[in-house]
């Protein structure tokens, strides 16, 4: 074959079917949209409901976690993320996805190697890198805290 | 080192086998997709629920090698101590769907990785093996799992995901063959060994297009050193290349002067549907030339439809940490000639 | 009531919008969707230090606190409420403080899951 690696890569990409992201911009809008306005009900009707303003505020992000780990214990999350994308990984039940469905699929490694490190398989990095750049935003806001500048 | 670089080239050419070891018997087991697909009926036995009764993807997968090797000992009514030895592989870290599936069996084994060529290049070691003399009897066995290779090559089965359209989907599936010095065909009758190929591709994502140079550098060197035209075979299939890398391997032979197009087809393409089925680019792992060679082919060289084929096993070489390294994925295409007649004269350009 | 379905198309329209974007990204570039999650939470970090998430999350409410970008929020607006409170110690303490709730959850959730649960083929 005289076809150099980078000649290929280019002759291979026109294979490529591309993804339709018409339909999954539109799948993962409704989706996504779905999502944070079922937030939002659950946020006034907890507030409704006479449940303080703090708590509300932890309460209802809560909420949709404990619905993701059912929907994903049950099996009909990546179901749904199939047809979403984008929809569901990026509220909070993507988070929360990523850490239950490592939890249900390891268990068979064992409680500890197994369920508990793997839990952070994807959604460490998140953690770890969102600290990481509170952390510099603190010292930074201490500094112009400490200067009266904000 | 410059005298092994010699035997090496001197020996890329087609092994013409000179006692063709007929293909005695073949057994498939599959999951419950691979069971609804279009190839369905040809599967020996099938899963509901691609657990196999137990309680791990892994476990499963090692049940399914287990089933398909027990399938072929009661289609051929050998025994176990008959078999010379068996050669055995998967996807899975070290091979053990492989090594704890067929822990049972008393046969010699050697465990295989040639990632999803394996049944190529299983098929290709037992036929050598029986052809020259060595064993009378020898088998093959291989098999991929979806759940066991998600876990392993991407993310937990459960974690939602969208995958991109050049995706594949690995098959759940086991093949096996016994291949026997006695028998009347079909003979393997020529094996050609794939080189690895890597072409710069490090999509996971693209496998097809990570193996297709390596089809179309085995099928082309068979060609050339054959002299024979495509058009001679009743089927020409590569193992895994899905949609895209059938469509390159296809295009770059016609651009060489071979034109497959007649008869090449691709194991990935035939064992789902790709309208009813939502596999994106079609099926890939072991267990997808595993059976739909010992499921769908082999058994129409038994019904006399098929006479001649090419079995061009595909892999991508590769591991999750090489690729997360940014390592271009290489691909090697194992080659075997399936005849239903012994070749009468050895040695000459046509069989 | 004109109100408030004027509220449920701002937390539509902006939770919607934070998915497409993330979308268009996994399918015209190469990022994947677990660097997506990252850049979305660094990116909620940045956008809160620099004052545009606070106002967008008083239009959009969950529509803005919802998408892994409200993560982040919460990460900074923990860590300038502590660094207020307690001085520069804050910027180690504050962040993971202001996400506490949504951590725990997600890793008990997580764990109980685990027990309850066994792994499913894909449908």
């Amino acid at each position: 074959m005289n076809l150099d690696a980078k000649t290929y890569q280019k002759y291979a990409n026109a294979y490529a079917k591309k993804s339709p992201s018409p339909k999954n911009c539109i799948a993962a809008f409704l989706v996504g949209g779905s999502i944070c306005l079922l937030a939002e009900g659950l946020y006034r009707l907890y507030l409704h409901l006479g449940v303080a303003e703090a708590a509300v505020r932890i309460l209802t992000p809560v909420t949709i976690i404990v619905l993701t780990a059912l929907a994903t214990g049950f099996g009909v999350f990546d179901c749904l993320a199939k047809a979403a994308g984008a929809g569901t990984l990026v509220p909070i039940s993507g988070f929360a996805n990523a850490v239950t469905a490592p939890a249900i699929d390891n268990k068979a490694e064992g409680m500890i190697m197994g369920v508990g490190a793997k839990m952070f398989i994807i959604a460490g990095p998140v953690i770890v890198y969102g600290t990481l750049a509170s952390v510099v935003w603190g010292v930074i806001y201490y500094f112009l805290h400490m200067r009266g500048i904000v | 080192m410059k005298e092994n670089t010699m035997i090496a080239e001197q020996n890329r050419g087609i092994v013409r086998i000179p006692n063709p070891p007929t293909i005695r018997a073949w057994a498939s087991v599959v999951g419950k997709k691979e069971h609804d697909g279009p190839l369905g009926g040809d599967f020996d036995l099938h899963a509901e629920d691609d657990r196999f009764g137990m309680d791990t993807w892994e476990k499963a997968e090692s049940e399914m090698q287990r089933l398909a090797l027990g399938m072929l000992m009661k289609k051929s009514g050998c025994r176990e101590e008959d078999i010379g030895a068996i050669f055995a592989g998967d996807l899975l870290n070290q091979c053990t769907g492989s090594s704890f599936g067929l822990l049972d069996a008393k046969i010699p084994y050697f465990g295989l990785y040639g990632a999803c060529s394996t049944m190529a290049e299983g098929l290709m070691l037992a036929s050598l093996l029986v052809g020259g003399g060595y064993f009378s009897k020898a088998a093959a066995v291989c098999s991929s799992h979806f759940c066991s290779a998600e876990r392993q090559f991407r993310f937990p089965i459960e974690y939602g995901g969208q995958r991109t359209p050049t995706a594949q989907w690995t098959v759940t599936g086991a093949g096996s063959v016994l291949l026997s010095s006695d028998g009347c065909g079909p003979y393997v009758t020529e094996v050609l060994p794939g080189i690895s190929v890597q072409m710069g591709i490090t999509d996971a994502a693209n496998m097809g297009a990570a193996m297709a140079p390596a089809a179309v550098d085995t099928l082309s060197r068979y060609f050339a050193s054959s002299g024979v035209s495509p058009d001679e075979f009743d089927l020409i299939v590569t193992g895994d290349l899905g949609q895209v890398g059938h469509d390159i391997t296809s295009d770059l032979l016609l651009s060489m002067g071979y034109d497959v197009r007649r008869v090449y087809n691709d194991c990935g393409l035939l064992i789902y549907s790709s309208e009813s089925q939502d596999m994106h680019a079609g099926g890939s792992g072991c267990g997808c030339s595993a059976t739909v060679l010992c499921g769908h082919i082999l058994k129409r060289f038994a019904n006399g439809q098929y006479k001649n084929m090419l079995f061009v096993g595909t892999g991508a070489l590769m591991s999750p940490t090489s690729v997360q390294q940014g390592l271009p994925i290489a691909g090697i295409a194992h080659l075997v000639r399936i005849s239903a007649e012994k070749p009468t004269e050895m040695g000459g350009g046509n069989a | 009531m004109r109100e408030i379905i004027i509220d449920c198309l701002l937390v539509f329209a902006v939770g919607g919008g934070f998915c497409v974007i993330a979308q268009l990204l996994i399918d015209y570039t190469k990022i994947t969707p677990a660097r997506i999650l990252v850049t979305y939470v660094v990116a909620g970090v940045i956008l809160t230090a620099v004052g545009i998430y606070e106002p967008l999350v008083k239009l959009a409410g969950c529509g803005a606190t919802t998408p892994l970008t409200g993560f982040g929020y919460s990460l900074a607006r923990g860590v300038e409420y502590a660094v207020r409170d307690k001085g520069l110690i804050g910027a180690l303490t504050g962040g993971l403080s202001g996400t506490a709730g949504g951590i725990t959850a997600a890793m008990t959730c997580g764990f109980i899951a685990a027990l309850v649960f066994n792994g499913k083929p894909k449908a």
